[in-house]
């Protein structure tokens, strides 16, 4: 597999603040990479050095073939970047913001291109819109199409579709798909697990450390986590009582259903052991990602606390 | 450098200049509403000005020298003053804007036609106060003792004037008179929007977020800058003809020629104002913090430029000051052309300082302008 990211030992502070430590990020060429981590654990910070935005403190490696320190200029002709807040001009129309990204990247066949995006956007007829007056969802859409009107090899999105419903986010997502299977590399910054799972891959960041990386199953089987799952009448009420038990790392509500889970089986076993017998049903689940990032955020407090 | 960049920056800032109304008017308003404002409030002709007289010669042609001087409506007597000392005081304390003296020799002089004097002191720290009072003097002799001077003493026509009227100008010896305000108007009017506009354009630009995008995009901070301010050179010189006409046809000022040094200082005053602009909105942190910075650049353009107040009767510090200011340049080249029709040989210092202006700011700007969120 080629990379069509691979950075390493990558810094970045603000102030005495560390932000982002020694970050090392791997994105295959063609694929969807999600890249995951709570709020304020640096994906924005990373992105931004990715594309040229920020000076990293130190760090190194290439960004499509090119040293990502030194070649940030042509990095950026090649790379689309969509920002986490609407960063186009709310007080352009969308055919003005398009096509001021088209004079910018010196495009050739300028309206042409234009008028294709407004019409795979669906904004054909609406092209005279403030863009300030769209919906969320459709800034988000005129975001995506500026970001890649100039046909990068590189796609940069950070937190696309944060405040979308979910039919827009399921539509967004086909489209990412589609770019993908064209050709283009993509590394999206997300909080939804629904969208992780429909990454090729992942990086999951937490408090400015790279926690887990590489495709959904392996970072779940890499965790070592072992997971629980309750079931019978008041099961879900049970989460109070085991969490802080020893062993017993998580316990949560799924519907009426209670799932617990840890990385020492034989504490975690110990721990809901007064509660395995009828009326409860007790089996063994695979771990969802979530209760993997879960997991990992704590680890990461405990490591840097 | 590409031109489709800057063009790109250009059509942009265009675009949103024209989306927004309310700049848009203010752009034509604003030199029209201060035009009329100071140009009429400066050009005010104001009669009635307190007057101390101190007359030392009782004949006839004192007293009905002094009545013509009364009847003028310029002048009010409020004191009559004793001696030299008394009148001195008088217009020292700024109690009266005038102090006369009729001296003891005045009818005998006049008489004889032996170089009749009267001495006014003018306290022309408010030129404008005292410009049309003192003009209306000039007039005075021919008047004055027409019905006076009769059979033995009567002129053969045409005659010298009987006496002459000696003015001494104190505490401002330059007066200014309307026709330099309204020049001078043009280019406080000019820096304000102009300064004042562009100070807000990279700021707007971070402080809405879309700094973000933009600085991924290829393109550059001089393309940037010049797609910024290329729309404000046709406002600035808009305005420029606004005012001029209006300087014509409303003020009579005399436009003397002097087009080419004008048109070149008018160019590098823009083109100076516009990358101040631009440097202020690379400081600023917000657009209020730009407002200010403006208002600061502002006061001094306006009070030590020589707009305001002569720039001689400055204290040096203050002259120094004025002479790094770009208005107090762009005011020499405005006046010198439009007013005495001055041509580049006579202008050039005041030109080359405009430039080098123009040079320093244009590069400190750059050197400022960021191309990361760092
Ligand atoms: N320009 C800056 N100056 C100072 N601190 C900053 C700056 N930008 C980001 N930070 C801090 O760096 C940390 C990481 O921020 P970043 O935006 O990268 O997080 P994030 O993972 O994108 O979070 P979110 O999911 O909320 O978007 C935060 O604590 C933030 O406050
Ligand atoms: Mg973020």
């Amino acid at each position: 597999m080629t990379l069509a990211v691979d950075v390493r030992g990558l810094n970045k502070s603000f102030g005495d603040k560390h932000v982002v430590q020694d970050v090392a990020i791997q994105v295959g060429t063609g694929r969807i990479t999600g890249f995951l981590g709570p709020n304020g654990s640096g994906k924005t910070t990373t992105l931004r050095m990715l594309c040229g935005l920020l000076t990293p403190d130190s760090g190194e490696g290439e960004v499509l073939g090119l040293d990502f320190r030194k070649e940030a200029e042509r990095i950026k002709r090649q790379t689309g970047y969509m920002t986490q807040k609407f960063s186009l001009y709310e007080d352009l129309s969308i055919e003005e913001n398009l096509t001021f990204v088209a004079r910018v990247y010196g495009l050739d066949d300028r309206r042409r291109r234009v008028r294709e995006a407004l019409e795979r956007l669906g904004l054909d007829n609406r092209r005279r819109q403030l863009a300030g007056s769209l919906s969320g969802g459709w800034k988000q859409r005129l975001a995506l199409a500026a970001s890649i009107l100039h046909e990068p090899r590189l796609l940069l999105l950070d937190e696309p579709t944060a405040g979308v419903d979910p039919k827009a986010r399921r539509e967004f997502w086909d489209e990412i798909h589609a770019l993908s299977a064209e050709g283009l590399t993509v590394l999206v910054s997300t909080h939804y697990m629904d969208e992780a799972e429909r990454c090729h891959d992942i990086a999951y960041i937490a408090y400015g450390r790279l926690m887990a990386r590489g495709t959904g199953e392996e970072v779940i089987a890499r965790s070592g986590l072992v997971t629980f799952r309750g079931e019978g009448p008041g099961a879900d009420r049970l989460a109070r009582e085991l969490a802080g038990k020893p062993g017993v790392e998580m316990a949560a509500a799924f519907g009426a259903a209670l799932h617990v889970s840890g990385t020492d089986r034989a504490a975690l076993e110990a721990a809901i052991a007064p509660w395995r017998k009828p009326p409860f049903r007790w089996s063994e689940a695979a771990p969802t990602l979530e209760d993997v990032f879960i997991h990992l955020m704590g680890q990461s407090k405990d490591n840097f606390e | 450098m590409s031109a489709t960049r800057i063009l790109a920056v250009l059509v942009k800032e265009f675009t949103q200049l024209t989306r927004d109304r309310l700049t848009y008017a203010l752009i034509l308003l604003m030199p029209i509403v201060q035009l009329l404002l100071f140009g009429y409030a400066i050009n005010s002709d104001p009669h009635h000005l307190p007057t101390a007289v101190l007359v030392q010669d009782h004949g006839i042609f004192a007293r009905s020298t002094l009545g013509t001087i009364v009847r003028s409506g310029y002048f009010d007597i409020t004191e009559t003053a004793r001696t030299p000392e008394e009148l001195d005081r008088a217009i020292a304390l700024g109690r009266v804007q005038f102090a006369i003296t009729i001296p003891a020799d005045f009818s005998r002089r006049v008489v004889r036609g032996d170089k009749a004097q009267i001495l006014v002191e003018a306290d022309a720290a408010d030129p404008s106060a005292t410009g049309s009072a003192i003009a209306a003097l000039a007039a005075l002799p021919q008047e004055a003792l027409k019905h006076d001077l009769t059979g033995a003493v009567a002129p053969r026509t045409p005659a010298p004037p009987p006496f002459e009227v000696v003015v001494h100008r104190r505490y401002n010896p330059e007066a200014i008179s309307a026709y330099n305000i309204v020049p001078g108007l043009l280019g406080i009017i000019l820096s304000m929007t102009l300064v004042m506009m562009t100070s807000l354009g990279v700021t707007r630009e971070y402080e809405r977020g879309t700094m973000e995008s933009l600085l991924a995009t290829p393109v550059r901070p001089l393309e940037v800058m010049i797609g910024k301010l290329a729309p404000y050179v046709l406002v600035g010189l808009i305005q420029t003809v606004v005012i001029l006409v209006m300087a014509r046809v409303l003020f009579d000022v005399p436009l003397a020629g002097g087009w080419a040094p004008l048109s070149a200082g008018i160019l590098l005053f823009i083109f100076g104002s516009l990358a101040l602009g631009f440097l202020v909105s690379t400081l600023a942190r917000s657009q209020l913090q730009a407002m200010q910075m403006s208002f600061f650049y502002m006061l001094p353009s306006i009070l030590l430029s020589g707009f305001m107040f002569p720039f001689r009767g400055m204290p040096d510090w203050a002259q120094w000051l004025g002479t790094v200011i770009p208005v107090t340049h762009f005011l020499r080249v405005v006046r010198g052309a439009l007013l005495k029709g001055l041509g580049f040989a006579d202008l050039w210092p005041s030109l080359a300082a405009l430039a080098v202006f123009v040079l320093v700011v244009v590069s400190l700007a750059m050197a400022r302008y960021r191309t990361t969120l760092d």
